[in-house]
């Protein structure tokens, strides 16, 4: 039951966004994301639509899949347009009983259900193509000029890759814990909120103690194999742009100023 | 001088209450001399709290002797300067496969190692595929490590030492949580590394079985190597093994009673063909 969560939700296929560098995607989900916040007329929704529809046609990532994830957050989404929609000021549209709908409200409230839900499609995008893995290795290089100022990238980088490596093996240890439990009586199912939080105690206990159990060895295992940090170290995969990251960032610059071009001018 | 070499070899566990004032001191490892020579291939045999486990950290330069010293390949552990080369030429398989595992993908586990040592990208490929053929995983280089058995993960760790190109490899009770089939796996792969590559193994167990095909083996208790010799002349004392808690294999234990009954075997058999082989002998017919 619980070894059903994904993570990062990768979904694996063979397509030209998959194979791009980590780093380029991470750029061009910041940049799209900016770029939504720069238009603001419909002409220019009319361009980020087409180009999130291009990029998700590349991805070879069926729609549905990704609209699937999406659900989790149709309630924000609600609750935004509805505030949006009554609580906007200006000329009256509709009005029934106390509340009225206006003119403004109506075109603000569209908007943000237009801009949060690219946002999100865009962003899943970006984690749906590319393996946590490489997301922290593109993060690593990325960052890397914040080492300078004393900020420990590579230590960062290593603790993600590391907590993700371990994810799978302590959700089955809670799984094997909770049946161990459940075995001897305990009762996870029933009872209010609180009552059920308070019978997450006794399992987080023996959870935690493992967990830094298996820290302690893996500390030593990594030290046993000369682990020292990120000085002296080279990279079995090195991040390299090629010609299609290239190009990536080309497509990515015309893009974002077209439009900051549609802003200024239209 | 041999690859490693241990002088007198003590070290002591200090328990401290809460003011830091010594509650009592442990004894793990007690005067211990070895010498093992290149290539050998070594069993440590004892049961829990034996000090083996404490031993086989000395060698990794993990812990540092209280007392006495350690030499790998003439390098003196306690010497900081040395303290990656050591890192490097005597590497380390564990016993909890799934706590040494640091890759998200089975060769990325094993390219970990040279990563760390600053092998060219190139280098580690090659090295990362040599490893990997050594230990039979090279098809599943791509795999997530979670999804493997006990004995493949215990031998993509072992390919995890080998790809940083070590003299000798100590394994601490490699097999003690896996199953029967996982446990001959990972043997069969250490063997084959001693016997092809000639890497120096020490191979820390509480298995007899495991230690069948040992040039030499140790036997500890309680912090002292209490025997020392061949598996053949280590099996043919089973009153003392047993004294020191240690199962003798089923077939030795065996040829054993039937000696004491007056049955005229051989001291010290070690598996189920030496045995037929020494009934058929003595009964003079197949």
């Amino acid at each position: 039951m619980i070894r059903d969560i994904t993570l990062g939700q990768y979904y694996q296929a063979d397509s030209v966004i998959h194979k791009l560098d980590p780093r380029v995607k991470l750029v061009a989900t910041i940049g799209f994301i900016i770029s939504l916040f720069v238009v603001d007329s419909w002409v220019g929704y009319v361009v980020a639509a087409l180009f999130l529809a291009c990029m998700i046609k590349l991805s070879k990532v069926p729609f549905g899949y990704m609209v699937k994830g999406m659900r989790a957050i149709v309630f924000i989404l609600l609750i935004t347009v509805v505030f949006n929609l009554f609580l906007t000021p200006g000329e009256p549209l509709v009005t029934f009983w106390k509340l009225t709908i206006t003119k403004e409200g109506l075109r603000i409230a569209v908007m943000m259900a237009v801009r949060l839900s690219f946002l999100i499609v865009g962003s899943s995008l970006m984690t749906l193509t590319t393996t946590p893995n490489s997301l922290t290795d593109g993060m690593e290089k990325l960052m890397g000029p914040l080492k300078y100022v004393k900020v420990p990238v590579h230590e960062v980088a290593m603790m993600m890759s590391i907590a993700l490596r371990f994810i799978p093996i302590l959700l089955e240890e809670t799984d094997k814990i909770m049946k161990a439990q459940i075995a001897r009586g305990a009762d996870f199912e029933s009872g209010n909120l609180i009552k059920k939080a308070k019978a997450m105690v006794p399992l987080l206990v023996p959870l935690f103690i493992s967990a830094f159990r298996r820290a302690n060895d893996l500390a030593m295992a990594m030290e046993a194999r000369c682990y020292r940090g990120g000085e002296h170290r080279t990279k079995m995969k090195p991040l390299r742009y090629c010609g299609a990251d290239r190009a990536a960032y080309g497509i990515l610059l015309l893009y974002f100023v077209g439009c900051v071009a549609i802003r200024v001018w239209l | 001088m041999g690859i490693i070499k241990t002088d007198k070899l003590t070290f002591e566990y200090i328990r401290r209450d809460e003011e830091g004032n010594v509650e009592g001191i442990t004894r793990a490892v007690d005067e211990v001399d070895l010498d093992i020579r290149q290539g050998d291939f070594i069993a440590i045999l004892g049961h829990n709290g034996s000090g083996k486990s404490t031993l086989a950290k000395h060698i990794n330069a993990i812990l540092y002797p209280t007392e006495g010293s350690v030499w790998v390949d003439g390098m003196d552990t306690q010497d900081e300067s040395h303290l990656w080369d050591i890192r490097q030429e005597a590497g380390m398989v564990f016993q909890n496969p799934d706590n040494q595992i640091i890759g998200q993908v089975v060769e990325e586990d094993v390219g970990f190692g040279p990563e760390n040592m600053g092998v060219p990208t190139k280098e580690i490929w090659e090295r990362v595929e040599e490893s990997l053929k050594a230990v039979g995983m090279y098809e599943y280089r791509k795999y997530s490590p979670n999804k493997l058995s006990g004995g493949q993960k215990q031998r993509v760790s072992i390919a995890g030492v080998i790809a940083m190109h070590p003299k000798c490899i100590i394994l601490d009770e490699p097999t003690a949580m896996l199953d029967p089939n996982g446990r001959k796996e990972v043997i069969r792969a250490v063997r084959a590394l001693n016997d092809v590559e000639g890497i120096t193994v020490v191979l820390i167990t509480h298995y007899m079985e495991e230690i069948i095909h040992a040039d030499m083996v140790f036997v500890m208790d309680q912090g002292h190597i209490a025997m020392e010799g061949t598996p053949r002349e280590i099996f043919s004392r089973v009153e003392e093994l047993q004294e020191l808690r240690l199962d003798v294999p089923q077939v030795t234990l065996l040829a054993h009673e039937l000696r004491k009954k007056g049955v005229n075997l051989p001291e010290g058999i070690l598996t189920i063909e030496e045995f037929t082989e020494a009934v058929f002998a003595f009964t003079g017919r197949r």
